[in-house]
């Protein structure tokens, strides 16, 4: 039965597959991280802050993202933001956007939602005093934050921000819904040209859960080598 | 002009009143000492000196700028006043010599190299030069709170505070954080001290202020607040720490 597959199809794809959608994967994963940790991270600082303005707003976009797919995030953002940039850009007509950069900005407030909540209990698991002590010195909100809060906040929340981030290298395979060609996008592509489907969608599968166990394994290993002297 | 002046500073945490009316003053090279029982308000008066507590009634002036006035630049006024509190800390993911010249750098300006040249005078001053490079977790509590007086130290402040300086230290770590204070307090630095150290009181403040509920009930000089305090409250207080 197993002679009725072609196993040869991966080796004469897997070029392709790696060069053009597991780079396109990687390339959204870093920068919807990089840019949904600076997003979140001020959200937990409007969060946290005493203005209740401030915190309410950062609550609510919270709780509308966590409590949405993110299928219909992506397709929302999709049709949206060429229109909501035309609009802000004074355009009658909505702007190009790109699938790229749609899916990108979905990552960023989608995932910036979640490691809102991390960086949250990251600044909260820090004494007050250190928040004190930095203004005491007559370091102004920023500086305090930046230099002493932050800084301690990451270092503890490293393992669970790296863990979300694995989270989210597995969600961006969502972005095929836009026909772009990830890693999934691009095996779908051949599965679907060749009739392929069952080779492919398997090796799919293999290549992600090898990529994520071996970055969770690698997370493990930090988490015990992230002790700071003495404590 | 005194160094700081509290005028009828009240301060309420929802419906409960922790400070009630407190005025008193610091003149320059005075070292109040501020005692009392547990909860009577000492360290959140203390904390109005620099407002890291705020207040609602009545004002606190520092070298003449009012602490309770929105125009006043706190974070300015903060770095000309050091403080030391009770849990020390010192920033644990810098090192000791990091931890004293993060204030100079960034709020001085002074150049690293600079910087790092006081902090090294500074932790000689205090004892600890061979332990510069360490992290505050490799250091005992008494050394750590040592670190920290220095770092209050670098920003040459006008006035010292000392929250409950030596409370959270093992009883043979705190003698080497007097001594510092102490010397401190004789080259003539302005210093309120909240503590339960009657011996330092004794031998090293100008005057005592003993706090109950919120109050100022005694504000003495020292020979008097130990001879014959007035209240009946502080009388008991000072029999209870004294004896045991």
């Amino acid at each position: 039965m197993l002679t009725a597959f072609d196993w040869d199809i991966i080796r004469r794809t897997a070029p392709y597959l790696f060069r053009e959608g597991m780079t396109f994967t990687l390339t959204l994963t870093a920068l919807a991280m990089t840019g949904g940790i600076v997003f979140g991270t001020l959200l937990a600082m409007m969060r946290l802050a005493s203005y209740r303005t401030l915190s309410t707003a950062a609550s609510a976009y919270v709780n509308v993202m966590r409590s949405t797919p993110l299928v219909l995030v992506i397709f929302w953002f999709y049709f949206l933001v060429p229109w909501m940039g035309g609009w802000l850009l004074g355009a009658t007509r909505p702007i190009q956007v790109g699938a790229f950069l749609s899916s990108l900005v979905t990552f960023m407030m989608f995932e910036a939602a979640y490691y809102c909540e991390i960086m949250r209990a990251g600044i909260q698991s820090i004494p007050r005093g250190q928040m004190w002590a930095g203004y005491a010195l007559g370091l102004s909100y920023w500086q305090t934050m930046g230099q002493i809060v932050l800084p301690q906040a990451f270092r503890n929340m490293l393992p669970v921000l790296l863990t979300q981030t694995i989270i989210l290298f597995q969600d961006t395979s969502l972005v095929y819904v836009l026909s772009i060609t990830d890693f999934l996008g691009a095996a779908s592509k051949v599965a679907q040209r060749d009739g392929r489907l069952v080779e492919m969608y398997l090796f799919v599968a293999v290549v992600y859960f090898a990529i994520s166990f071996g970055l969770s394994s690698l997370v493990k290993r930090l988490q015990a080598r992230l002790t700071v002297p003495g404590r | 002009m005194p160094m700081i002046e509290m005028k009828n500073v009240s301060k309420w945490y929802g419906p409960v009143q922790v400070l009630n009316g407190c005025s008193t003053a610091v003149n320059k090279g005075e070292v109040v000492v501020v005692c009392g029982p547990s909860g009577s308000g000492k360290s959140t008066l203390i904390k109005t000196v620099n407002g890291l507590e705020p207040f609602q009634q009545g004002d606190v002036v520092v070298n003449g700028i009012s602490v309770g006035d929105p125009k006043t630049n706190l974070t300015r006024l903060r770095a000309q006043i050091g403080m030391v509190f009770q849990h020390f800390e010192l920033f644990p993911h810098m090192s000791v010599t990091d931890n004293i010249s993060l204030g100079q750098i960034r709020v001085l300006g002074r150049s690293r190299d600079e910087a790092t040249a006081r902090s090294l005078k500074l932790l000689e001053r205090v004892g600890l030069s061979q332990h510069a490079a360490k992290y505050p977790g490799q250091l005992s509590g008494g050394q750590q709170q040592r670190v920290a007086i220095a770092r209050a130290l670098a920003m040459d402040p006008l006035a010292m505070l000392f929250d409950e300086p030596t409370s959270a230290l093992d009883p043979e770590m705190i003698n080497e954080v007097l001594d510092v204070m102490t010397e401190l307090a004789r080259e003539g630095m302005t210093m309120m001290v909240v503590t339960h150290e009657m011996g330092f009181a004794s031998r090293v403040a100008h005057r005592v202020i003993f706090m109950d509920h919120g109050q100022i009930v005694e504000d003495d000089k020292k020979e008097d607040f130990f001879g014959t305090p007035r209240s009946e409250r502080a009388r008991q207080f000072l029999s209870k720490i004294l004896h045991h």
